[in-house]
Parts: structure tokens; C-alpha cells; sequence
């Protein structure tokens, strides 16, 4: 079966960028990783620790730690990967290494 | 969809068409069986129409979608949009568990099965930043490809295979008793039957078009999950509260849920077993006081899930399929909100649940219960009935702890409970088998094409002929499903607790070596392997000994109290075998002369360990924690190992290096290492 049928996957003889940009790219990306693996552990984690001190209040009936586990973290995590998505494009023309 | 692949590609192009097509058709049919039952057509037609029609729609996109074609057999062509991704990924992902029972575990768990809600959707933080975009870019067929291209081959490959197969195995095998539950209820045949009818669906999906049909038949089986999902959450929102939004106005349930609570325990009375009297409180062990193994369970049981999640294999391959790097990482997104739908309308469901089982129920005489409560008095496939009222003080009132419901029912009985017509239970069915359809397929095509590609093209027969490749992935694809098919026919409901474990597992295995090979250049081949070997065999032993072998998990880590303890559980279970009650015996009549076990110390360091009597056995619980959080150790030791293996073994080559600076970047191809791993 002939190469040229998976046209989105190719080989390279030799690197896309240069050693340079591609070090300061990827500076930048792990950055981000950081950044959202903090948000990450925050909604996942950290907010929950708290459950209990901030269960006594109330909004629309339900108790915010309740809320929080419920739909609050839920609403970081798919607001939180939309912007991630859109950051990283930004980065990776920020360097030119977006594909063609 | 998107500007790369629109305009170029007709059937690309025109998917919105054929789905909005789809979506209308399916509400066609729902209204069409609507007037048929208001014209008198007994239930039992109505489950059959919805079950063979829904089935025979998979069934004809799985085979208009059918393909001699290698890439478009293992990835669908690579040119899967990222929206259309994201449904398929929804519904791949959302299996029977979540559909049917996820619900009822709020029901009976309260805050505690939040962890289940977190754990589900969390996980696909990790899978976007850490892992699908440099899955996609080095761009081959399987997650056992990337293993082996990055750590030298065959061996890494081996080891990557088999912990597929051991969590996507154990997996499957629980949708195919979840599609039995669900044809059996509504097609009114045997267990055994039902499971190898829901086969067929399954098979015909996936056989002839591999990932090309199994995609465009989840974004099918998506549409019907999600609106089977969510109209009778909305109807049940509006007869409780008036307002059709369910996931804002159960805030109003739960606070009539604490209420009702309050006053059933200021009248003496204690919830069922199994179910917290504490619907909204967080980490409470069984009194209501704050429990630190509550707590540590609900976080270490969070942590797994959603690294199992970044670790499924059915799940990363999805990700292969996109057309690029950039749509790879917007498909997560939207994977994450498809899913999200469901998971914040599930808790929804266990409150207007409670909510109208504490109200119309409790405290009300035994002959006068609704109507719904009556119809759901049956013996269930699990063995217990459904709905079960044990009248423990013989009064002829139902009290609160006297009301036993089983966690499928708040789902399944929701249309009856809000009086609605048989025609949305029928809708309900539908959208539980699409889902449990769904994710055996992906599981299926995981574990075929580990075998096909992985063990017998790329280990055993490196010039097999494009024909002979399909041929036997076709088969192995039969094969594996005819065997998870006769596991779930003999073993029926009684392994649905294996599920969990796929996650620990494929966690604790896979997990750390993927993310390191991206993200650590130094890691070696060995260590990889190491790792990879040292997570699974320590996650997957310490699973079978905790529950298969509670009693002498505990002589080696409780100390002397919580030995005797488990010897006393032990020799009262009735399913133990003889020997091993006697043994147990033998040590609760020797109590004095049980002394700390050998590794009592380790058992303590964080909570003291002990057992429960679960499933008909004494189960061991390290540091209070329940098993299937197991992979809380297992990962952190996986990573431990590769790190430090990659400190004492030569560092990679500079091909290598070259190699990971390729996936890393978007832009350009691939430089393999070992030029025998290429894609062909």
C-alpha cells in the first residue's frame, strides 16, 4: 500500500523549524501545559477541600460546594480546554510552526 | 466544518446536512410512535420498534460505510472534523454506566458520587494538554504504534498491548451486559438472548468499515443518547418546579432534599442501606460526622478516573482521526462539552428522584403507592428487585429506611414517575443502548486493532498483504466479541465492579509512559517498559489480592484488631468457600494469639487499614481506601520508575531526540527513529 494515501501523515528527512525556534516554542507550550494543568488541579482538586467550609451558602437552593462538584469545575474544564485550544493556536503562529 | 476540509471533500462537507437530516428524522419516528401508542399499539411493540429501528439505522451506516481501505479501516480517513470528533468521542465515551447508572449512584452516594461526575470529565484536560495533539501528529494507528516508534519496538509494543487488553477486555465486557439489561427489559427475552442480539448490533457497526463506521455511527448513537437523556430530565423539571431547565432548578429539589431529610431523622428514622441520609453534605462517613476517609476515597477515586481517562485507549485513538494537529486539540474541546451535557444533567435526575420518592413515597401506607412503584416490584437481571419494601416494623407505612431502590431505576423509571407516556421510556431505552452500543464498538475496534496491527502486522508478519491485514482484523474483531459476549452471558451483572478497575488499570500502566515519552527526552526504552510493567503488575495485583484475597492482604498489613475484624467477616460470609471459613474460624478462636501483620506499619502510614464485606467477599481497603481507587499508587510508581530507570540507563539517541522534537511542533512530518516503524 503506497504512502501517499494517508496524506495527513508524512515523514521528514529533516526538522521542520530551526533548533532555536523549536526550544522557544516549546518553552512556551510547556508553559501552557503549567498554566492549565494549575487550572486543572484547581477545579479538579483544590476548589473540593473546601466543600465543606462553603457548603452553608446557598445560590438558587443549591450549596456551593455541592455546585462547585456538580456543574462549577465542569464549566472550567470545557471553558478552560476551548481557551487552551485557542492559546496554543496563538502560540504555535506566534513561531510559525502551525501547519500549512 | 472547518476551512481545511470543507469545499474539498462532498460527503465532508455536507455531514451537517445529513445529521440535521438524521435528527429530524429520529424526531419523526419518536411522534410517529407517539400517536401509534395513543391509537392503542401495546408497549411491547413500541420497545421493539425502538430497538430495531435505532439498531437497523446503525447498522445501515456501518455498512454504506464499509472499506478495503487500511487508513480508512484503523482512522477513518483522517479527516474527521473536530465537532463531529467530539460527538463520536461523547458517545464512545459514555457508556451504559454513565447513561443508566450514573444517576442512580447520585441517588444513593450524594455529594460522594460527584467524584464519579469530576473524575469523567477532568480527565479530558489531560488528554488535550498533555497527550492528543502529539498523539496526532506522530500520526500512525494505534496508541501500541506510539509505544513502539518512541521506546524501541516490539518489546514496548508487547507490553502496551497487553494492558490494552486487560482494561479495554474487562471494559467491554460490562457494555455487552449493559446492552443484555437493556434488549432484555424491552424485547421481554432471556438474558443469554438478548446479549447476542445486542452482538449483532454491535458487530455490524464495526465489521465491515472498521473506524470509518464506527465514527459516523457514534455521531448517530450521540444524537439519540443526548435527546434521550435530556427530555425527560426536562419534563420531570417541569412537573416538579414548572420550569423546563432542569440543571438550574434542581437547586430547589436539593434544598427540599435537605429539608425532608432533617425532618425524617428528627422522626427517628434512618436511611436505607446504602444510601446517605446527607444528599448535599461532603465526605461524611455513615453518622454524618466529617470522615477523613471519606474525603481521602472521594479524591483518590477523582485522581483515577481522570487519569484513566487520559489513558484509555479507545479514547486517545479517537484523536488519530482528525485531519490536524490544531482540530486534534479543538476535538477534545468539544468531546469534553458533548460529554459535559449529560454530566450536568445527571445529578438532576437523582434529585427530582429523591426528591419525588421522599415526598410521594416515604411515609405513605403500603397499599396506597403510586401506580410507577407497583410496575418496578420485579426481579431485575442483578437478582434483587428493582424496587424492594421491606416493611421491617410491620406497619403497613413506608418508612425511610425501609424503601430499597436499585441505582438503574432512577433513569429507567423517570418517564413513569413523571407520568409520562410508555413512548419516552421507549426513548430512554433507545438513548441507554445507543450508549452501551457505543462504546463496545470503540472498545472492540481497540482491541481488534491492537491484535491486527499491533501483535499480528507490526510483531508476527511484517509483509502481510493490505487484503490479508483486513481480513484478519475483521476476524479477530468477531473472535473478541464472541468472547466478552459468552463472559458477559456466564457471568452476567455480578462484574460490572470490574469497570472501575479498567481505569486503575489502563491508568497505572499506560499513562505515565505515553505522557513521558512527549514530555521527558531522557526517558529510555527500558524504562519505559519498566515503568509500564512495574505500574500494571502493582495496580492489577493489588486489585485481585484486595478483593479476592481480602483476609491475607490484611495478615500482612492491618494490625492485630483489624485482622480479627476481617477473620470475623470472613467466617460469617455465606458465599465463602469451607476451607477458607474455617481458617477465618480458627483465628477468631486463636484471637489472642494474632499479632500486628508483618507490614502493619506501612498499612498505617496514612489511614489505618481494614475490610468490608462487599460482592460476597471480605475485600481489604489500604488506608480505608476502596479498590477502585487503585491506581493512586500505581501511577505515581509508574512515573517513579521511568524517571529514575532513565537516570541509570544511556540516554536516547540523537535520531530519537529528533524524533520527539517532530511531535512536539505541528508543522511538518515525522523523523522515525527506526525507519521499520513507519506507518506502512
Amino acid at each position: 500500500m503506497p504512502l501517499v494515501e494517508d496524506v495527513n501523515v508524512r515523514s521528514a528527512s529533516s526538522a521542520a523549524v530551526d533548533r532555536a525556534t523549536g526550544e522557544a516554542y516549546w518553552k512556551k507550550t510547556s508553559g501552557l501545559m503549567w498554566t492549565v494543568l494549575g487550572i486543572w488541579f484547581f477545579a479538579s482538586f483544590a476548589v473540593h477541600f473546601f466543600a465543606p467550609m462553603i457548603n452553608p451558602i446557598h445560590i438558587l437552593g443549591f450549596p456551593l460546594g455541592f455546585y462547585m462538584a456538580a456543574q462549577g469545575s465542569l464549566i472550567i474544564f470545557v471553558v478552560g480546554l476551548f481557551w487552551f485550544g485557542k492559546r496554543q493556536n496563538q502560540i504555535d503562529e506566534e513561531f510559525g510552526v502551525q501547519e500549512d | 466544518m472547518s476551512a481545511s476540509t470543507g469545499g474539498k471533500d462532498p460527503f465532508i462537507a455536507s455531514l451537517g446536512k445529513i445529521y440535521a437530516g438524521y435528527t429530524g428524522g429520529f424526531a419523526a419516528f419518536v411522534v410517529v410512535l407517539a400517536i401509534l401508542e395513543q391509537m392503542g399499539v401495546p408497549d411491547r411493540i413500541i420497545g421493539y420498534l425502538f430497538v430495531f429501528l435505532t439498531i437497523g439505522v446503525y447498522a445501515y451506516i456501518g455498512i454504506i460505510s464499509r472499506t478495503a481501505v487500511v487508513s480508512e479501516y484503523y482512522v477513518a480517513g483522517r479527516r474527521v472534523p473536530a465537532l463531529y470528533n467530539g460527538m463520536a468521542t461523547g458517545s464512545d465515551w459514555m457508556s451504559a454506566a454513565s447513561f443508566i447508572g450514573m444517576a442512580g449512584s447520585l441517588y444513593a452516594l450524594g455529594y460522594g458520587g460527584l467524584a464519579f461526575i469530576l473524575g469523567w470529565t477532568g480527565g479530558y484536560m489531560l488528554v488535550a494538554i498533555l497527550l492528543a495533539p502529539y498523539l496526532r501528529k506522530f500520526g500512525q494507528y494505534t496508541v501500541p504504534d506510539f509505544l513502539g516508534a518512541r521506546y524501541g519496538g516490539n518489546l514496548a509494543r508487547a507490553v502496551g498491548v497487553t494492558v490494552l487488553i486487560t482494561a479495554s477486555f474487562v471494559y467491554v465486557v460490562a457494555q455487552i451486559v449493559g446492552v443484555g439489561i437493556i434488549t432484555q427489559r424491552f424485547l421481554d427475552v432471556s438474558f443469554g438472548l438478548a446479549v447476542f442480539v445486542g452482538l449483532a448490533g454491535i458487530l455490524v457497526c464495526s465489521m465491515l468499515g472498521g473506524m470509518r463506521a464506527v465514527t459516523w455511527t457514534q455521531v448517530a448513537q450521540y444524537i439519540i443518547l443526548i435527546i434521550a437523556y435530556l427530555i425527560p430530565a426536562v419534563l420531570m423539571s417541569v412537573k416538579v418546579t414548572g420550569v423546563p431547565l432542569p440543571q438550574i432548578m434542581y437547586g430547589f429539589a436539593l434544598e427540599r432534599i435537605e429539608g425532608l431529610e432533617n425532618g425524617f431523622r428528627a422522626a427517628g428514622m434512618t436511611p436505607p442501606p446504602g444510601v446517605t441520609g446527607w444528599h448535599t453534605a461532603p465526605f461524611i462517613g455513615a453518622n454524618g460526622a466529617f470522615s477523613w476517609s471519606a474525603a481521602f476515597n472521594f479524591f483518590a477515586l477523582v485522581f483515577c478516573l481522570m487519569v484513566g481517562t487520559a489513558a484509555l485507549p479507545h479514547i486517545l485513538m479517537r484523536y488519530f482521526t482528525t485531519p490536524s494537529v490544531r482540530e486534534a486539540r479543538q476535538s477534545v474541546a468539544w468531546s469534553l462539552f458533548f460529554i459535559f451535557l449529560l454530566y450536568f444533567t445527571a445529578p438532576a435526575y437523582a434529585a427530582f428522584g429523591k426528591l419525588e420518592i421522599y415526598q410521594t413515597v416515604i411515609g405513605q401506607p403500603i397499599a396506597a403507592l403510586p401506580e410507577w412503584i407497583k410496575n418496578w416490584q420485579i426481579v431485575s437481571p442483578y437478582g434483587v428487585p428493582w424496587v424492594n419494601i421491606v416493611d421491617v416494623n410491620r406497619d403497613g407505612i413506608v418508612q425511610w429506611g425501609e424503601f430499597r431502590i436499585h441505582p438503574d431505576v432512577v433513569v429507567l423509571a423517570t418517564p413513569e414517575i413523571a407520568g409520562l407516556p410508555y413512548v419516552i421510556a421507549g426513548l430512554v431505552a433507545a438513548g441507554g443502548l445507543a450508549a452501551a452500543l457505543s462504546t463496545a464498538d470503540g472498545l472492540l475496534l481497540a482491541l481488534a486493532n491492537a491484535l491486527s496491527h499491533d501483535v499480528y502486522y507490526k510483531m508476527i508478519d511484517r509483509n502481510a498483504p493490505t487484503a490479508k491485514r483486513l481480513i484478519i482484523s475483521r476476524v479477530l474483531l468477531v473472535i473478541v466479541a464472541i468472547l466478552a459476549a459468552w463472559t458477559a452471558g456466564n457471568m452476567g451483572a455480578d462484574i460490572l465492579f470490574l469497570v472501575a478497575w479498567a481505569f486503575s488499570i489502563a491508568a497505572a500502566g499506560l499513562f505515565a509512559a505515553l505522557v513521558m515519552g512527549v514530555w521527558y527526552k531522557k526517558t529510555t526504552n527500558a524504562a519505559a517498559v519498566w515503568g509500564m510493567v512495574v505500574g500494571y503488575v502493582f495496580t492489577f495485583g493489588y486489585l485481585i489480592w484486595t478483593e479476592f484475597y481480602g483476609l491475607s492482604f490484611m495478615e500482612l498489613f492491618g494490625t492485630k484488631e483489624a485482622i480479627l475484624a476481617a477473620a470475623r467477616q470472613t467466617a460469617a460470609l455465606p458465599q465463602a468457600s469451607a476451607e477458607l471459613k474455617a481458617y477465618a474460624q480458627g483465628l477468631v478462636n486463636n484471637a489472642a494469639q494474632i499479632q500486628d501483620g508483618a507490614m502493619a506499619w506501612f498499612g498505617q502510614l496514612i489511614l489505618t487499614t481494614d475490610s468490608v464485606v462487599l460482592r460476597g467477599r471480605t475485600v481489604a481497603r489500604l488506608w480505608t481506601l476502596n479498590n477502585i481507587s487503585g491506581g493512586i499508587i500505581g501511577v505515581p510508581l509508574s512515573f517513579l520508575t521511568i524517571w529514575l530507570v532513565s537516570k541509570f540507563t544511556t540516554a536516547p539517541s540523537q535520531a530519537m531526540q529528533d524524533f520527539i522534537d517532530d511531535i512536539r511542533i505541528p508543522k511538518g512530518g515525522v523523523r522515525l527513529a527506526d525507519a521499520r516503524e513507519a506507518v506502512e
